[in-house]
């Protein structure tokens, strides 16, 4: 919590004059009872007009520098609080930049944006009224007990008495309360989870014919709702009968002995006055005081949440300096796998179990299996989203442990199976693979991942503007765009992590004829489930349940390697393929 | 988003939701009753002390002056009213509560029936978060505001034209001083609500395209660090962050400077009673009580005044709630069964005769579609996306209605039966596998509560799921989140496919219903669909084209057409679309 507290550093001043400008108008606030008891006692009594005028111009002064005072607290509570949201925002924002694959799979997405906005306003909102009222309120009700004492101390002793049990009551309702109102939400989520549960299911409700016994479930957890709110509302609602009745008993407490001593002489009835005044002041601020003590618990709450984040640490460290030299044995290898596991963080099993092969630069290597078998796992190893947890992984003759993070990154490059763009245009998409790529390089990139022709006809070409997360554009287009973007980079290693998967298959065989015909050595993997987008790799990984369980041509595997045999078969029932 | 909505309504459109707003409260007229004279009594009360506490002060006049026995009778009054507006007020709350709570109980019950009827075609062309929204949120909003409403306007309003009333019986001149100020407390309270309203709605936008940076960027995080993106997206989320820190400071100053405004404004009526009032009482027009009384009243007049501005902007904002809701409600119902609606006795015998339909009025989908299925037929429907094989489904369901022509089962028109005897004729897997919270048990036997364990695990076998399942933490109990965020896709699908192999129906509807599953075991739960079609008429929709071969029927669907009908060798020899969309899947593959 200490590491939160330095997002204030530059708002020191603002964090101390708040509070301050607070605390005067409130102590102005104290000083009115005490004029207006002079204006009784003096004024009134000996019949003095000047004086009168005099005390009611203080009076209105007081309230003139009150103003003053507390606009000035509330400006600076404001900015602070603004302020300290806005660093904290960017602290977040810039964190969750660095952390890797593993502690974003573990913290999810939700979450984290959960944490960047309603989390965040929680804790500036909470902040702000910490500054504004948490020397003001206590001030005023130790405050206005002194003063009483300085009235006349018998009288004050009522005080004494009077703010613990104020206070038993306000806390006492709210510490009651607050287990309660949790549950009221819980069944309030309860409530909507069943809304959103029929809405999303009609289909299937009425298919099964369930319309009123989904009713009678909702009706059940309504009905469990209302009695919680009930509840709580009935123990909330004694918290201003019960203090009314206490301060009434303190005011006839002080009309009591206010009598008695201004019979004795020790008092005069304008001190009466300002005496109740005083205990209707501190009624007032311990109200506010007990909801002071929700907001900022609250906001505690988010703070913690805010701050768990900021803690996780990043994972993977990469070093600043370029691997050397590669030995003659591996001058030809572009990726390698040395008996590679893989088990994610919190996962029970591995998803990838001794996993060994190399390919060569220039090679086009296909990765197949079910569901779940580990593809998408193995290719991610490649470019380092996750380390692997046993054995290792090589590229160009290095472990990739050894590159620094934009040198690995810029030789490999990823499109991944769900197809992400950003709000923007398609040139500044596509740029995102390379800032200083040409509109040439754009067109190429466009050209070979089959998406020329449907940008050629967008009214404005590379300056179409695309929706935040593309959703101005079919699933089909967005892959392609994404192939196209990974395509500007110029990669050395390029991976299609089954991300062709809404392309038809004539346009799936086009776009792998085009990367075949790219100049230069580029090694390509291609992840799918069809055994047709794989059949002229150079070699196919056969995965199975996280095992490599063949490995070869697609002639050789056929031949020896029962999995593919099945998923082929699966595919292509023998002999219906074209003849 | 909603509850925040600040949709204006036209003068008669409040009425009008205000009018159903009174009628939804009428079964609960004994508490509104009770709850308008507890509040009358209370405020009675409260500004009955004060009066009381000045004539006490009028006892004590000073050294050897004060009348104790007097002081005294006092008291004890003071006490017993204390003590009875305070009753008062707590069966004020009690009161309002159970209206208030009671209403919008009501209103989520009616609504959740209304969900039950109304047309399928509703539902889709909605956005499921908004009517959540309307029923969860909107209901709680109204709720809220007419909780407020009931608690404070009424007593508000009694508070200030008693607190006149009074300060008039008392001294005529005083009350002018306080009536006097009162304009400048609304003025002062209108120009900052205003101010602040207007750089809360800049805040808002702000915030609104801020989170919408942040779930774009934290959710394509991934693509971010491939391409090494991450010091432009800062800069561009620092861009808006910066703005937003400006607009969020304007609000947020505006908004705070309201209470030390009306503190102000308090403030000068106090000393401006003061003033009058020691005057009068040195020229003995009112004694040293009544002052005492003035002060009181002029400490607490603004609050009722504040406490009614708010009150009056957040009945708006309930009544635009409810003008919501009442709008979820208000919708057409799907056409209700025919009065003389049989039971359905299926043979699996379907025909469509001339069957027309259109989602939108303007744009024909499904037109002049004949067809004959004899019963355990296997139907397969192919053709590219948006051709019409959904709505098919949605046909033969009667999710939706035709808009020509008529669909038959066992030479019944269904619109003739019972949607449920219709529906139930059915098993039905879909692509989107909906699950509900609940334990893997109480899905599987969704259909058949009843079903003992012997059933649930046969069927789940029979749908290659309790192997799966055998493996989650708690087997058949284990509870599936909401979202079914803790087991995959493909897993559902199994889930949805058990499901039905529980109830075993006549008739089956396999739209998509493997698409999430990998090939090498949907070929294992093809073969148990195809004991489960086994003299059964089915219809399967699917993409992959290897399981549909087997269908005694291929319907090539393409723009709400059936362009071929035929079995696989009759349509591969056609040389159509069948053929090209069949042969397309094995481009480049040479055996």
């Amino acid at each position: 919590m200490n590491k939160m507290l330095n997002y204030l550093n530059g708002y020191k001043r603002e964090c101390v004059l708040a509070p301050l400008f607070k605390m005067l108008e409130a102590s102005f606030d104290l000083f009115v009872p005490l004029v207006m008891a002079d204006i009784v006692n003096v004024g009134i009594a000996a019949h003095d007009f000047h004086y009168i005028l005099m005390r009611c111009g203080i009076l209105l002064l007081l309230a003139i520098i009150g103003l003053a005072c507390s606009l000035t607290a509330q400006y600076f509570s404001a900015k602070a609080s603004v302020g300290y949201s806005t660093a904290l925002r960017h602290a977040l924002f810039a964190h969750i930049q660095t952390l890797s694959f593993t502690e974003m799979d573990t913290l999810g997405t939700s979450t984290l944006i959960t944490r960047m906005t309603s989390d965040l306003n929680q804790v500036q909102s909470g902040l702000n009224l910490f500054l504004r009222l948490f020397l003001r309120s206590p001030f005023v009700v130790f405050g206005a007990m002194i003063m009483a004492f300085t009235v006349n101390v018998r009288a004050a002793l009522i005080f004494v008495v009077a703010i613990p049990l104020l206070s038993v009551v306000v806390f006492g309702v709210m510490v009651v309360t607050r287990p309660l109102y949790k549950t009221v939400q819980t069944r309030l989520d309860r409530v909507l989870g069943l809304t959103r549960e029929n809405l999303t299911g009609a289909r299937v409700v009425r298919a099964f014919d369930k319309e009123q016994t989904e009713v009678n479930r909702f009706e059940d957890a309504n009905a469990l709702l209302t009695k919680m709110q009930l509840h709580v509302g009935h123990i909330s609602a004694l918290m201003n009968p019960l203090t009314y009745v206490i301060i009434n008993l303190a005011i006839v407490a002080l009309l009591y002995v206010g009598s008695v001593q201004i019979h004795v002489g020790d008092m005069a009835s304008g001190d009466v006055i300002a005496l109740v005044n005083y205990m209707n002041q501190i009624l007032v601020e311990l109200v506010k005081l007990a909801n002071l003590i929700v907001q900022v618990s609250k906001a505690l709450a988010c703070a913690g949440r805010v701050q768990a984040v900021l803690a996780t640490k990043p994972g993977m460290q990469f070093p600043q300096e370029v691997p050397g030299e590669v030995p003659a044995e591996k001058q030809n290898d572009a990726v390698r796998f040395d008996h590679v596991g893989l088990t994610y963080a919190g996962a029970g099993a591995p998803s990838l179990t001794d996993i060994s092969f190399t390919a060569e630069k220039g090679q086009t290597i296909g990765v197949i299996g079910g569901t779940g078998s580990g593809k998408s796992s193995l290719v991610s190893l490649i470019p380092r989203f996750y380390d692997a947890t046993e054995g290792s992984v090589e590229i160009f003759g290095h472990p990739v442990q050894n590159y620094p993070r934009e040198e690995l990154r810029g030789k490999v490059s990823v499109v991944m199976q769900k197809a992400q763009l950003f709000g923007g245009t398609i040139r500044s998409n596509l740029l995102w693979g390379n800032q200083n790529a040409s509109d040439a390089d754009l067109w190429a990139a466009l050209e070979t991942a089959q998406a020329a022709e449907f940008v050629h006809s967008k009214p404005l070409g590379l300056d179409e503007p695309v929706e935040q997360g593309g959703r101005n554009l079919s699933g089909g287009q967005k892959q392609r765009l994404t192939i196209a973007r990974a395509l500007v980079s110029k990669p050395d290693i390029l991976i299609l992590d089954d991300s062709a998967s809404a392309l038809d298959y004539a346009t799936d065989a086009a776009l792998r004829k085009a990367l075949a015909a790219l100049p230069g050595s580029m090694t390509v993997f291609i992840v799918s489930q069809r055994a047709a987008s794989l059949q002229h790799a150079d070699q196919i990984l056969v995965l199975d349940d996280g095992h490599l369980a063949g490995l070869g041509t697609h002639a050789e595997l056929l031949a020896s390697c029962p999995v593919y045999e099945e998923i082929y078969a699966s595919q292509f029932k023998k002999g219906d393929a074209r003849q | 988003m909603s509850a925040k909505a600040k949709s204006k309504l036209t003068p008669e459109q409040r009425n009008a939701t205000l009018r159903r707003v009174l009628h939804k409260i009428k079964p609960y007229s004994l508490f509104v009753v009770c709850s308008l004279v507890v509040a009358a009594v209370s405020v009675a009360a409260q500004l009955y002390i004060p009066i009381l506490c000045g004539n006490a002060i009028d006892f004590m006049l000073g050294k050897g002056s004060v009348n104790l026995s007097a002081v005294l009778n006092i008291v004890v009054e003071i006490l017993v009213v204390a003590v009875a507006a305070a009753f008062a007020q707590w069966l004020l709350s009690v009161c309002n509560n159970r209206i208030t709570f009671s209403v919008s109980r009501d209103l989520r019950n009616e609504a959740m029936r209304k969900i039950q009827t109304l047309p399928l075609s509703y539902l889709d062309s909605h956005p499921s978060g908004d009517i959540v929204s309307r029923m969860v949120a909107d209901v709680d909003t109204f709720a809220d505001g007419l909780l407020m409403g009931f608690t404070q306007l009424f007593s508000g309003v009694l508070t200030i034209l008693g607190t006149l009333l009074f300060m008039l019986s008392q001294n005529v001149p005083i009350t002018l001083v306080v009536v006097c100020v009162t304009p400048l407390s609304l003025v002062v309270a209108s120009f900052l609500a205003k101010r602040s309203y207007k750089y809360f709605q800049g805040q808002s936008t702000v915030r609104g395209e801020q989170t919408a940076l942040v779930n774009e960027m934290i959710e394509g995080q991934k693509v971010v660090q491939a391409f090494g993106h991450e010091a432009e997206s800062l800069e561009a989320f620092d861009e808006v962050n910066g703005r937003l820190q400006d607009v969020s400071l304007k609000a947020i100053f505006f908004s705070s400077m309201t209470n030390p405004a009306t503190r102000f404004v308090n403030n000068i009526v106090y000393a401006g009673v003061g003033l009058v009032g020691a005057i009068y009482a040195v020229a003995g027009g009112i004694t040293i009580g009544q002052l005492s009384i003035f002060l009181s009243y002029a400490n607490q007049y603004t609050k009722p005044f504040n406490e009614i501005s708010g009150v009056v902007t957040e009945l708006q904002n309930a009544l635009a709630c409810a003008a919501r809701v009442f709008e979820l409600l208000d919708a057409d119902d799907q056409i209700p069964e025919a009065e003389n609606a049989a039971a359905l006795q299926p043979d699996g015998h379907v025909v469509l005769h001339d069957v027309s339909f259109r989602y939108l009025p303007d744009r024909p989908l499904i037109e002049g579609l004949n067809l004959d299925v004899k019963p355990g037929q296997r139907i397969a429907i192919v053709g590219p996306t948006g051709c019409g094989k959904t709505t098919l489904i949605n046909l033969l369901m009667r999710f939706y209605d035709v808009n020509g022509g008529s669909i038959t089962v066992s030479g019944t028109d269904i619109r003739d039966v019972t949607r449920a005897s219709l529906r139930g004729s059915y098993g039905m897997v879909l692509q989107d596998t909906w699950l509900r919270a609940g334990t893997v048990r109480e899905n599987i036997a969704y259909g058949k509560p009843d079903a003992t364990d012997e059933e649930i695990i046969a069927a789940a076998k029979a749908a290659h799921a309790d192997s799966f399942i055998r493996r989650l933490p708690e087997g058949y109990n284990t509870v599936i989140a909401e979202d079914g965020g803790n087991i995959s896709q493909g897993q559902k699908q199994l889930l949805c496919i058990a499901r039905v192999m529980l109830c075993l129906p006549p008739m089956l509807i396999l739209d998509e219903a493997t698409s999430s599953i990998d090939t090498r075991t949907e070929v294992r739960i093809q073969a148990a669909f195809a004991r489960m079609m086994r003299g059964r008429t089915s219809f399967i929709v699917a993409h992959r084209l290897s399981t549909i071969r087997e269908a005694d029927v291929i319907l090539v669907m393409k723009d709400g057409h059936i362009v071929e009908q035929g079995n696989h060798d009759e349509l591969l020899a056609q040389g159509g679309f069948y053929a090209t969309l069949y042969n397309s899947q094995f481009e480049g593959v040479e055996t």
